[in-house]
């Protein structure tokens, strides 16, 4: 193992985790923020795979923006704050089931599929700002354009479906 | 570094996402659920993009428009969350059977 496979999987570990208990936690406000530590170590392991830009946007949208967002959307909903003993279906085993499986059938086959890969990540400045700034502004302009005009329409949407004053007469 | 560090943890958080969006009751439980699963996808998109070493940098590139595109439809889904709580006083995806069919005709639904 070398020093980056080691640090990568701790850092792994880590976020496994912490996702395991956002989605296993009683209390709602609890897995919101060990969504938090998940999304954060998410961003350390693409800082490992060498993508520093993706990290410091994930750091920032997801954990300044998403979280926040999601944060307000339980207390909106008046979820309760203390730790609630039904927040599971009764799916649950069905659940678990279903994503052994999941797991085991992508693991088997990026084991065999991916056995003899290996990352080098002694380029210098492949995540860099200046190349992924370059690639989006170069290349990629215009799927970036779409995407303003698609984070517009969902603002828009998003008022649109909460205001209570909009809509057909009749059905308010 | 070998490529199937990042894989595997990738194939884990997904599993963990899928298995949050089929047994969470709460919906913004299950939004959080959806991120999960979008993030191990970016981790994938990531990897393999530092793995091949692409010249026009998609796998990065796409894993910043798939965070920008999880803001949008966090946004979206919590203001449907919040009309569908509004109207039924409720966020439990149980109690939203409106779509359902009654499973016998005694059933009180």
């Amino acid at each position: 193992m070398t020093g980056s496979e080691i640090i990568f999987a701790l850092v792994g570990v880590i976020t496994l985790g912490a996702a395991l208990l956002c989605v296993t936690s009683r209390n709602v406000v609890r897995a919101a923020l060990w969504l938090v530590v998940a999304l954060g170590g998410l961003a350390g392991l693409y800082l490992v795979l060498s993508a520093e830009l993706v990290a410091v946007v994930q750091i920032l949208i997801y954990v300044g923006a998403v979280v926040v967002l999601l944060l307000f959307g339980l207390m909106v909903t008046r979820a309760p704050i203390g730790s609630q003993p039904d927040l599971n279906t009764a799916n649950r085993p069905i659940a678990i089931v279903v994503a052994v499986a999941a797991f085991g059938l992508l693991v088997t086959v990026q084991v065999e599929a991916f056995r003899f890969a290996y990352v080098d990540l002694d380029i210098p400045g492949r995540g860099s700002p200046e190349t992924i700034g370059g690639a989006l502004f170069g290349s990629w302009v215009l799927p970036f354009e779409v995407l303003s005009v698609l984070l517009l329409a969902a603002l828009i949407g998003a008022i649109a479906v909460t205001r209570r004053d909009v809509g057909a007469k009749g059905h308010r | 570094m070998h490529l199937l560090y990042p894989l595997i943890v990738s194939a884990g958080l997904f599993s963990v996402g899928l298995y949050g969006l089929l047994a969470r009751r709460n919906l913004v439980l299950v939004l959080m659920s959806v991120e999960l699963l979008l993030a191990a996808v970016s981790l994938n998109l990531v990897a393999f993009d530092i793995w091949l070493s692409d010249v026009l940098a998609s796998g990065q590139v796409l894993t910043l428009m798939v965070i920008a595109i999880a803001a949008a439809e966090v946004g979206l889904g919590l203001a449907i969350v919040l009309q569908l709580f509004r109207q039924r006083a409720t966020s439990s995806i149980d109690d939203l059977d409106t779509l359902t069919e009654p499973v016998s005709e005694h059933d009180p639904r």
